[in-house]
């Protein structure tokens, strides 16, 4: 589809959003698409995600366009006569089945292409263990002795208890905030090494393009190279069904840069905030004793 | 009765039992059809109430009604009840209905096991309800059962898996009376490829059932040994591997998808030329491409757990693959959209629902195209995309074909015509209803919203809402297909013995209401010549 046609289909879409978004106070209604996400492969899965979505279009189109090009052309009462004779054509069948084939080998390469990406999991610079619990996230930077457990922070945590009477619009970043987050630095192959304790969790960044399951006996790599520049916080949360809490066990990213990274290893190694005992069977946090007491 | 010549002089008299024998001890494939079906809509209706407790759970955020452990069960019990209880029942049910009366044949040909594969079914679905009541609940590990998550539940464990192990085997003795009648009880001259393309699909779909449940019998009962026996086929601390019950369980739960789906290409396939008033445009490579579908659905099952971290040969394959399968299932909708042209259309409600398959299930088959992106697909899985995807396929797909094929031959049934008017009516709702559902959810899932979670951060509640909006439309206009479907049964218009007047196929040359016991003496040459499909 030329770029135009594209430009013109978005600016439309744009233009859509923004019509219905002072429906709402908050705004929320134009949260219609993927992120484009601010690492190197969320870049490229976001293409092709455009990329296969516009196919999707382009077929809806015509294909829709034929339906109901037929549904208002031969219409009984507008006294259409069946033409009885149309049963079959090789040449039409043919065509319709070659057609999409193009299609899929067009829209397999570059697939392929970002997929080989993905898995090359070489020259990372920073690894770092992630262990799925019921319900909360253990981080582990190999090499670093720095560890700790990251939970669902403690004013959603109320909130979010049945009939809790507390309102959710009132907690910032309800359900998508953490006692402790993962603290990476920006412009750095950091791979993530994925494994869970009791039931299987995924780890998932909308805004890093990638989620990875975390599974009991397995160890999952997943790599990520957040751009420089694009320092800040990104959210995300457990994506695969662990269990009573599944909807609350968020993730949050910090990135910061490579300089304020070091300072806070440094800090984390001296301070003694993260727990001595390793990630089996760790005395909880106090922060995650805090979450996990409502929970009863 | 054994002295008439042909059906058509046939009369309605027949010696049925009466009461509740008629139904305990049903052998007819017209009385075990109507239970089926009668099973699904009260099945549906359940599954329904749970899906709008989920919905009503997730109108806004915070946790308003139910506890995030009921929660993950009214999830799972929703998935478990409409698939195994709604749609593969009411499939069945019409199978049992409409096989006998397209092949020529009086009656399934095996009427006692039939009789048996339906009786199972409401010990089955008791076994499962009562897990609501047991300590720990009903299961609440989604409906794919994951181990080890779903090894941790309670008391319903081994009456969940003993429900399921009833369904399974219903549904290969169903499965097994359908083949045996079409191989052996067509009229003389009904040859394979002169069938009405359900009884092809169905066909295709009871092979696919003989082939799949034993796989799931199996999985399933590992997972037994595993809680009781202590087996480790997927508990990892014992050398097992969970990622094994995952490829297990999709090498049944893809062809399970074609097997909810391909009846409804079945039904489609018919009202479609019905309305359209014109032959299916190509029939033969509409029985290749439901047979190379089938064929597919075999080999992508690990489209279902791209993250679970395989070698990226494999995850190459099933793209591969999984991209194939979007190939036959096109042919299908052009050549259904072939049909419709130079035809002359009239939007009765059975075509109303075909219709809206055909834009729906359209809608379903490209976000799967989407979904086989695998880098695509690490973003997608597990969200709300997904959920809108396989409801795109299965609500408008399935259940809508499901329904325009009772109201379709609910004429020809009862004998007698159901209320067009209302029938219009709750073709609208549902339509608007379940675009107002399942649409937005797309956007959730984009937007990182991921699937079966009870509360949500407020960013997403717009949609949210919008969604259980539209659920509730949709949920409730469902009481007007039974109010319709009773009110045409007690007091509908007399139909005449043709009531579609291009409808083809054998079941229309039955008198109306069809006769208790189908064809009683096969149709003559003759009379299946002039009543096959490419006539
Ligand atoms: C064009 C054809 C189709 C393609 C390419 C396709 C592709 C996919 C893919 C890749 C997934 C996995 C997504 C994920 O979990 O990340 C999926 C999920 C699913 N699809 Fe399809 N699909 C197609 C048609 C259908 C049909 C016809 C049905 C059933 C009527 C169906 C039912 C489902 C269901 C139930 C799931 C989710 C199961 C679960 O995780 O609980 N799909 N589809
Ligand atoms: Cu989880
Ligand atoms: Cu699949």
């Amino acid at each position: 589809m030329s770029r135009q046609i594209r430009h013109v289909l978005s600016s439309a879409a744009a233009a859509l959003v923004a019509a219905l978004a002072p429906l709402a106070a908050h705004a929320e209604w134009g949260n219609l698409n993927m992120p484009v996400g601010v690492t190197e492969l969320s870049k490229q899965i976001y293409s092709l995600h455009m990329t296969i979505f516009w196919w999707c279009v382009a077929i809806g189109v015509f294909v829709f366009g034929w339906m109901i090009w037929s549904l208002v052309a031969f219409r009984k009462s507008k006294g259409a006569v069946a033409d009885t004779s149309i049963t079959h054509s090789t040449k039409a069948e043919i065509v319709w089945t070659l057609i999409p084939v193009v299609i899929l080998v067009i829209m397999a390469i570059p697939a392929a292409r970002t997929l080989i990406a993905i898995e090359d999991t070489r020259n990372t610079e920073l690894s770092i263990k992630v262990t799925g619990y019921q319900w909360k996230w253990h981080y582990d930077y190999l090499g670093e002795d720095v560890k700790f457990f990251s939970a669902l922070e403690r004013t959603s945590d109320e909130t979010r208890q049945l009939q809790s009477g507390l309102d959710p619009n009132a907690v910032p970043e309800y359900l998508r905030d953490v006692d402790k987050p993962l603290v990476v630095p920006e412009d750095t192959k950091v791979r993530l090494l994925l494994t869970a304790q009791d039931v299987i969790h995924a780890w998932w960044v909308p805004q890093f393009g990638m989620k990875k399951d975390a599974i009991p006996g397995v160890v999952n790599e997943l790599w990520f190279k957040v751009d420089a520049g694009k320092t800040g916080i990104y959210r995300g949360q457990c994506a695969e069904l662990c269990g009573r809490d599944h909807g609350f066990m968020p993730i949050v990213v910090k990135v910061v840069t490579k300089e304020e990274y070091k300072a806070w290893v440094a800090a984390q190694q001296t301070d003694g905030a993260n727990e001595a005992a390793p990630a089996v069977n760790a005395a909880p946090t106090v922060a995650s004793i805090a979450t996990a007491a409502p929970q009863g | 009765m054994a002295n008439t010549t042909t059906a058509h002089t046939h009369d309605d008299h027949d010696h049925k039992p009466h009461g509740l024998k008629r139904w305990l001890f049903a052998t007819n494939h017209k009385d075990i059809g109507t239970m089926y079906l009668v099973f699904a809509c009260v099945l549906f209706f359940l599954g329904g109430a749970m899906a709008l407790v989920i919905r009503a759970e997730l109108f806004q955020p915070g946790l308003q009604f139910v506890d995030p452990g009921f929660f993950n069960s009214m999830t799972t019990m929703h998935a478990l009840l409409m698939i195994f209880g709604a749609v593969m029942p009411a499939w069945t049910g019409l199978a049992n209905w409409m096989v006998p009366m397209q092949i020529g044949a009086p009656d399934m040909a095996l009427p006692r096991l039939n009789n048996f594969s339906f009786w199972l079914l409401p010990f089955a679905f008791t076994l499962l309800l009562l897990t609501l009541f047991v300590p720990g609940g009903a299961p609440a590990g989604g409906w794919t059962l994951y181990p080890p998550l779903s090894l941790q539940a309670g008391d319903s464990f081994p009456l969940t898996i003993f429900a399921i192990h009833l369904m399974g085997i219903s549904s290969i003795l169903g499965a097994i009376n359908v083949v045996v009648t079409i191989m052996n009880m067509r009229a003389p001259g009904m040859g394979l490829l002169n069938m009405p393309l359900f009884c092809w699909t169905w066909l295709i779909t009871a092979y696919l059932l003989i082939a799949v449940m034993p796989v799931l019998a199996g999985a399933v009962t590992m997972l037994l040994t595993d809680h009781f026996f202590g087996t480790s086929f997927f508990t990892a601390s014992g050398g097992g591997d969970p990622v094994m019950f995952q490829h297990i369980f999709w090498f049944f739960g893809h062809p399970e998808v074609y097997i909810l789906i391909l009846p409804a290409f079945g039904v489609v396939s018919e009202i479609i030329p019905t309305f359209s008033r014109k032959p299916l445009f190509g029939y033969e490579s509409m029985v290749y491409a439901s047979a190379s579908i089938a064929f597919l659905s075999f080999i992508v099952w690990a489209h279902h757990m791209f993250t679970v971290g395989m070698p990226l040969a494999g995850q190459l394959f099933f793209m591969l693959s999984t991209m194939l399968i979007a190939v036959p299932t096109g042919v299908k909708v052009f050549n259904w959209c072939a049909t419709m042209w130079k035809g002359s259309i009239s939007f009765e409600t059975p075509m109303l629902f075909s219709l809206a398959f055909l834009f729906l299930f359209t809608i379903g088959g490209l976000s799967g195209l989407m979904l086989a992106i695998v880098p695509a697909d690490f973003q997608y899985h597990d969200s709300y995309f997904v959920v809108a995807h396989f409801h795109y396929v299965l609500v408008p797909g399935a259940v809508f074909a499901i329904m325009a094929g009772v109201y379709y031959w609910l004429p020809k049934w009862s004998g007698r015509m159901y209320n067009e008017k209302i029938g219009k009516l709750h073709f609208w709702l549902s339509t608007i209803g379940v675009n107002v559902l399942f649409f937005p959810q797309h956007f959730l899932g984009l937007a990182g919203m991921p699937r079966r979670i009870p509360d949500y951060s407020t960013q997403f509640a717009d949609w949210n809402m919008v969604s259980s909006v539209g659920a509730f439309i949709f949920g409730f206009s469902q009481l007007l297909f039974v109010y319709v479907v009773w009110n045409a049964v007690r007091s509908g218009e007399k139909a005449p013995q043709r009531p579609w007047e291009s409808a083809r196929g054998l079941d229309w040359e039955l008198p109306t209401p069809a006769p208790y016991h189908s064809w009683e003496t096969p149709p003559s040459r003759d009379v299946v010549a002039h009543g096959t499909v490419q006539h």
